[in-house]
Parts: structure tokens; sequence; C-alpha cells
């Protein structure tokens, strides 16, 4: 079998990237001395046309069987040269890339070490495809619906771009409303546009679609199978509301004598036991939280059920737990804002006229506590307010990354201070980052109005001690760019608070099998070209759960990631990987040490022969079970031992020849 | 006789530190060229045969990398890598092969320096030691 390889080996000069500093001809020279070689060419650029046409013709008429490029990584051209040996008539998987661009040339400096290590290389690859054999990925049908994790914006636009192609969507939210954040929103920058103006209509879409089913005040508590065809388990918790019954009057709200602070106007308001978080709240049917209603507490009230005329009120409901099958799965479960009581610099909770910008976005909503009026805790009217940028963002000790919104919520906060008291804003920034469209000229607008902004961090607040400043707080921080301390009375301070990763991201994580880059978000497939996709086959992520992210962004994630679904719903069909692990069940001696190792749940053991097997869709193809054998009864296909053991022998071989 | 070139096999996950050696050359960070790199899915499937069979065909040192703990593509591929390196380098004592020749390092998909920073740092420590006498013994 050995003996039949026919190899083309192609070097690419990659212009002057491979060839400045490889003695490419060299190269050539050792190459073809190589067993199985049959041909050994290089050309300036392999991934050309020209190029790829050279492997072509010694396909079709030197009868080559095997191909090494030897070019740039695969993670960039794998891909391209599989397409050569495919349009051939060759399986794909015949190839094998030799890495002298990334890892050789790019990474050293020229001499003969460099040459000589770009052989070792193509003499690995050369032995490694010898090794190869075809393989064809499986194809799996999927089932054409797809879940949606978190009703906020990013999750309401991923529904409808969804059921706009007549497919079914189920959008799951644990809140009782959809809207997310957004919903808390007064204006969103830099067009002051009102937040409920624009979220409202696509939250009522959602609820009017009938391609939609929504699941509010529910949570995704299991999740099995695979891409095209996962079952999810949802949690419907108890709202002892009737949500076919309920007509949203209001009149039970109205009623409940219990009160407790708004979750939604961020602790700022009041709510009832009985309550939906807004007015405009989707689905307008109230839930009661049973922590707060009398009725559970003490067994007694009932006040809500006996004003309630189309008698939707149920005590009696259960926790409900549906099944449901979907194809597909986008993740948009949005973020946590930090709390920044830790941070006792600042003075949050110490300070009552300290808050967070979440708490300043209720203050000057016109459905927030106040009505729309920015107030001081003692109900005065502010003079003056100084924002602090970065906290607990672009901070060691918190969060190293930036938030992304921050500088621009600030110079909203600063806008709308100023048209609603007159009064003076001062921005304590370390940088401005107004990068989106039209964010720049926002920003310009801004400083126009008169905002006075100061470069520095801030270093603590307050409470003024002199008489004449009466209840005012004193912001003290460094002025970079006079390179003097500055203090600054002022009525009341707004903490423009880092964007963190949700609480319970690790629960999903692991009940989705994601991962988490350093920061805590869900990991994307890759940084640049794939930030949409996880490394789940079948999941996708949609707005600040991957990271922070402005609205636009959010929204442009989303329908990327129902693109995406649907992309695969159209076809109808799956490709799973062609990297995946097998059992030789002739040599499984039945141990089950690989079962419980497998990070997917893809290996099960078959009592009736006695040997484990793995699942071909689960499988990712990491071999950690094929190194775990006792017995070598398990080949994980495209990275076998036989494979890896001949490129081991064939990048340390080479002083033999 | 020329100057002993250490002879390095670099053992990579696919995801975070073949990623990470990629971008340290993009990024044009220079390393000496000992070490000749082999791809792997994850570092939790490198075999420990792999790195006894490195050692037989000739190599002076092995470095094996994988994505930093808690970042593993596959979920927790890397503590499995982890735990068997300990056990491994146990073996590897009793044979003689000197705890420098066998490395360990995470290497995640944005950390180049880290790569590079390896790389040179066992070459260097490889020059040191010299070549693996194991073989050599074997052969007597």
């Amino acid at each position: 079998m050995v003996s039949e390889n026919k190899i083309g080996v192609y070097i690419c000069h990659c212009g002057h990237n491979i060839a400045g500093v490889v003695d490419v001809e060299e190269v050539a020279d050792y190459a073809k001395k190589l067993g199985n070689v049959a041909v050994t060419r290089d050309y300036m650029y392999m991934c050309s046309e020209q190029g790829r046409n050279l492997i072509k013709q010694d396909i079709r008429q030197l009868g080559i069987n095997k191909v090494v490029v030897a070019a740039c990584s695969p993670r960039l051209h794998e891909q391209t040269f599989q397409g050569v040996l495919k349009e051939s008539g060759l399986n794909p998987y015949l190839l094998q890339i030799a890495n002298l661009r990334e890892q050789c040339s790019w990474m050293h400096e020229p001499g003969p070490l460099v040459t000589e290590k770009a052989k070792r290389l193509v003499s690995g690859a050369i032995k490694r495809v010898s090794n190869h054999v075809p393989t064809v990925p499986q194809e799996m049908p999927v089932f054409p619906a797809t879940l949606v994790i978190g009703g906020g914006i990013a999750g309401i636009q991923a529904a409808l771009e969804i059921a706009s192609s007549r497919h079914i969507v189920y959008l799951v939210e644990r809140e009782p409303s959809i809207g997310g954040h957004m919903a808390q929103f007064d204006k969103t920058f830099p067009t002051l546009d009102c937040s409920a103006c624009i979220l409202t209509p696509k939250a009522s879409e959602v609820a009017n679609n009938p391609y939609i089913r929504m699941l509010t005040y529910s949570e995704v508590v299991d999740v099995s199978g695979f891409a095209g065809n996962f079952t999810v388990k949802i949690k419907r918790k108890a709202r002892y509301v009737s949500e076919g019954k309920c007509i949203g009057c209001g009149i039970c709200q109205e009623k409940c004598p219990w009160t407790t602070s708004s979750e939604f106007d961020a602790g700022l308001g009041l709510r009832k036991a009985i309550y939906t978080p807004f007015p405009q709240a989707i689905p307008n049917v109230p839930v009661i939280s049973p922590e707060h209603c009398a009725y559970f507490l003490k067994g007694k009230c009932r006040a809500c059920e006996k004003f309630c005329e189309p008698k939707a009120i149920d005590f009696e409901q259960q926790d409900l737990y549906i099944d449901l099958q979907v194809g597909f799965i986008i993740v948009a479960t949005g973020f946590d804002v930090l709390d920044p009581s830790a941070m006792t610099q600042y003075g949050y909770g110490r300070l009552p006229n300290v808050f967070t910008s979440m708490e300043f976005e209720r203050l000057c909503s016109p459905s927030g506590p106040t009505g729309g009026t920015i107030k001081l805790a003692d109900g005065r009217q502010p003079q003056s307010m100084a924002i602090i940028h970065c906290v607990g963002s672009r901070d060691k000790n918190y969060n190293a990354y930036c938030s992304r919104v921050c500088c621009m919520h600030a110079l909203k906060y600063s806008h709308l201070f100023k048209e609603k008291t007159k009064g003076d804003v001062y921005q304590i920034y370390i940088d401005m980052r107004c990068f989106g469209k039209a964010y720049e000229e926002f920003y310009e607008r801004v400083q126009g109005e008169g905002v006075t902004f100061i470069r520095g961090k801030a270093a603590k607040v307050n409470k003024s001690d002199s008489a004449d400043d009466g209840e005012k707080l004193i912001v003290s921080c460094e002025d970079t760019l006079l390179g003097s301390m500055v203090n600054l009375p002022v009525d009341m301070v707004v903490l423009c608070v880092a964007l963190e990763p949700r609480k319970d991201t690790d629960q999903l994580a692991k009940l989705l099998h994601l991962g988490r880059s350093r920061d805590g978000f869900f990991l994307e497939r890759h940084p640049k070209l794939d930030p949409v996709s996880t490394m789940s086959e079948g999941i996708f992520l949609a707005g600040c759960c991957q990271g922070p992210k402005d609205i636009p962004d959010s929204v442009t994630q989303a329908s990327a990631a129902a693109a995406r679904a649907l992309a695969m719903i159209a076809k109808g069909k799956i490709d799973v990987g062609a990297v995946t692990a097998s059992v030789n069940e002739n040599i499984c001696s039945g141990c089950k040490v690989c079962n419980a190792l497998c990070p997917y749940g893809a290996i099960f053991f078959d009592e009736s022969s006695k040997v484990s097997r793995i699942n071909q869709v689960l499988c990712k193809g990491c071999n950690v079970c094929g190194s775990t054998c006792p017995s070598g009864a398990i080949t994980t296909q495209n990275f076998s031992v036989s494979q890896i053991m001949a490129e081991i022998e064939g990048v340390l071989q080479y002083e033999r020849i | 006789m020329s100057e002993f070139e250490p002879k390095i096999v670099a053992f990579l996950c696919n995801w975070c530190s073949y990623a990470g050696a990629d971008l340290a050359g993009t990024s044009r960070m220079k390393c000496s060229p000992n070490v000749v790199s082999i791809r792997l899915m994850c570092s939790g499937g490198l075999e420990p045969a792999f790195i006894l069979k490195a050692f037989k065909e000739g190599a002076d040192g092995v470095l094996v990398c994988g994505c930093n703990l808690g970042d593993c593509h596959y979920v927790d591929g890397n503590y499995k890598t982890l735990r068997r390196m300990a056990l491994l380098k146990k073996m590897l004592a009793q044979m003689g092969i000197e705890d420098e020749r066998i490395r360990l390092q995470w290497v995640c998909a944005s950390c180049g320096d880290d790569y590079v920073e390896a790389v040179d740092k066992m070459t260097a420590e490889i020059r040191k030691l010299g070549p693996l006498q194991l073989r050599a013994q074997l052969k007597n």
C-alpha cells in the first residue's frame, strides 16, 4: 500500500516571504530524494490560480495521489488546497501542509539552520501524508427549528430574522418580559433615539409573529444532542398568573399591598409583589414573586385574586418542564453590570449621591422612578455632576478590557444632564474612545455644549467637609494634561461601570460545551474571521455574551448568527467533522476509561457487545480518549497514531539521508 | 565538529498554541530555529508514546504546548495534559532523561511572545545540557 504512494511536493516562495529566508531550491532538491516523492515543484505563489493549476496538472498527468504543500500555515490555506485535490478528483484529506512561513521564515533570522528546519518540516509532511487515507465526512439531516437564549435586543433581532424565513424559533427569556437592558435605557447614543420607541415595536413583532414561540420567565436547564438535532429542556417558572387568561388590565398590581425594590429600576424605584417589570412589558402578563408575596410568606392576602376579573391568578401553578427539539442554538444572554461597592474609594453604597450608569439611565427615563427628572437621593435637583469613566474596565484589578460603550453613554449622560438641569458636567476619562459611526461627531457636539473633560483617573469620592459646599461630594483626580491634582465639588457622581460576563456564564458554558475567553465572555471560533460561531457546532453567539458591544454591533452579530443558522437550515444537511475518533471493536477491552473523559459525552458503552462506541456527530476529534486508551483501540482520523509517529520520524530523520 | 545544535520537537494544540505560534510568526517575533512543531488537535490528545518516540528518533528535547488552563477548546483537555505530564516526567527521570528536556508551556492564541520565549529558553537550556545521552548509552 505504501509503495503505491505517488507524492507531489509543492513548495511556495510566497514572493520573498519564504524564499527570502529559506533556500527554496535546496529544500526542493532535498525533497526529491525522499521516498515516494514523484515530483517536486517550487513556485512564486502556490495559492494563485497558476500555482493551483500546477498541482492539478500533476494529479492529472503524473497520477499524483498524495500532495504536500509547503507554504503558509494550514490555518490559512488548508481548505484552499483541499479544494484543489477535490476538483482534481482526489480525496481532500490526502493533503498535508508544511508551515514554512508563519512558523519558519517569518519566525527566524536567515541562516542555514532555517533552511534545515524547512527541510525537516517538509520531510515530516511527506512521511505523514504517506499514512493519510481518504476520509468522507458524514452528513446528517437537520431539524429546522432554532432556539434563541436571551430576549434582549440581540435575541429579539436573531429571532425576527429567522422567523422572517418562516422557520420556527423558540425565544427563551428568564425575566418576565423580553427587552433586556435596552428596555431600561432612556435614549440611545449617538442619535438620541428614544430607546423604548425603537425597541418596543420590535418586541411586539416578536409577540405577534406566528413563527416565534416566546417563552418568558423560563430557563434552559438541559441540552443534549448535537448540531442539527438538539433536545433542550426548558423550565417554565411558575408565574402564578395564567398567560392564557390574563388580559393585562393591571388591576392586580394596583391592588397588591406589598412592595419591594424594582430590579428594572436598578433598585431606585419600587414594584409590587405581583408585577410586570415595566409598563410596556411583553408579554403584558404579570408574575408573582413568592419571596415578596404575603400569601406565600404568611398564608393570607390574595388581594390580586379577589380583584382579577378574568380569574387569571393561580396560586397552585407549578414549575413546568418542556422538551424542545431544535437544530441550532443562538446564545444571546447579554451581560451583567459591575457592582462598584467593592471599590470603596468611589463611595458607592456609602454616599447616596453616587450612582451607577444603569441607575442614571433609570433617573433619566420618563418611565423611571423620578418620571425622567434627574433628582438626588433627597429629592433636590443637582446642579453639577461628575462622570467617572472606566470603573472596573481597563483596570487590572477588575477587568483588563475596555467595555466599549461607556465613553459614548457618558457623552449621552452629559448631554441629557445639560438638557434637563443646565448644570455643570465633568467627565473624568482615561481615553475617549468614540469609534463608531457618527460617534466622533457626537463627541464634538457634546464638547460644544460646555462639558468639561478632565483626562485622568479619579482617585476618590468623599463628602465635602466644608460648610460652604453644602451637601456636595468632592471628586479628587489627577488631571494628567495639567499635571496637577484637582478637587471637584459636585452634587452627584455617575460611575461608568464595566460590562461583565453574566454571573452564571459558567453554568451555561458547561451546558452547551462552550469555551470562555480570558475575560470570561463566551469564546468565539475565531476572533477575526468567525466571531459568530463557537467551537460547538450549531451553536452561535450574538451580542454582549461574547464581549461588550453597543446596540448596532449586537444587532449586526445577531443577524449574522441568524444567517448562519438559516444557511444550515437551507442546506438541510450538516457535515460532521472529518477529524473524529472511532473505536476498533476487536481491540477494545471494554474498560470504559475513555467514557468519562470525553468532554462532549460522545462515548457510550454498548452493553450488548461490551465495547465502547463513539457517536461521530458529537465527537470533536480532540483525541483525549485515544491518548488514554490502554489498548490503543481508538483512532482519531487525520490525527492517527501512525500519522503522527510518521511525522515525528520525518522531522527528526533529516541527517540520515 | 561544529557546535551542538539541539533538536527539539514541539507538540502544539490546534486552537491556542498552534495559533499562538503562527501569531509569533505573523508578528515577526524571532526565535531560534531549533524547534520544529507538530500540530495536534488538543494537548490532551498527546499520547505519551509520541514523546518517547521523539526522544527515540533523535530529539534532544520535547516542548508541549496547550491552551491556558480554563481556555481549552475541548473544555478541559489541558488539565488532562497537566496530570499526564507530571506522571510522564517521573518516568522519564527514571530513564535518565533530565527534567529540562521536557517542558509544558501554555500558549494562548494571542500569546506569540510566550511561545517565542519558551522556544528560546528551552533551546538555551538544552544547548547547555548537550545531546541526549540515553540513545548513545543504549547503543553501547
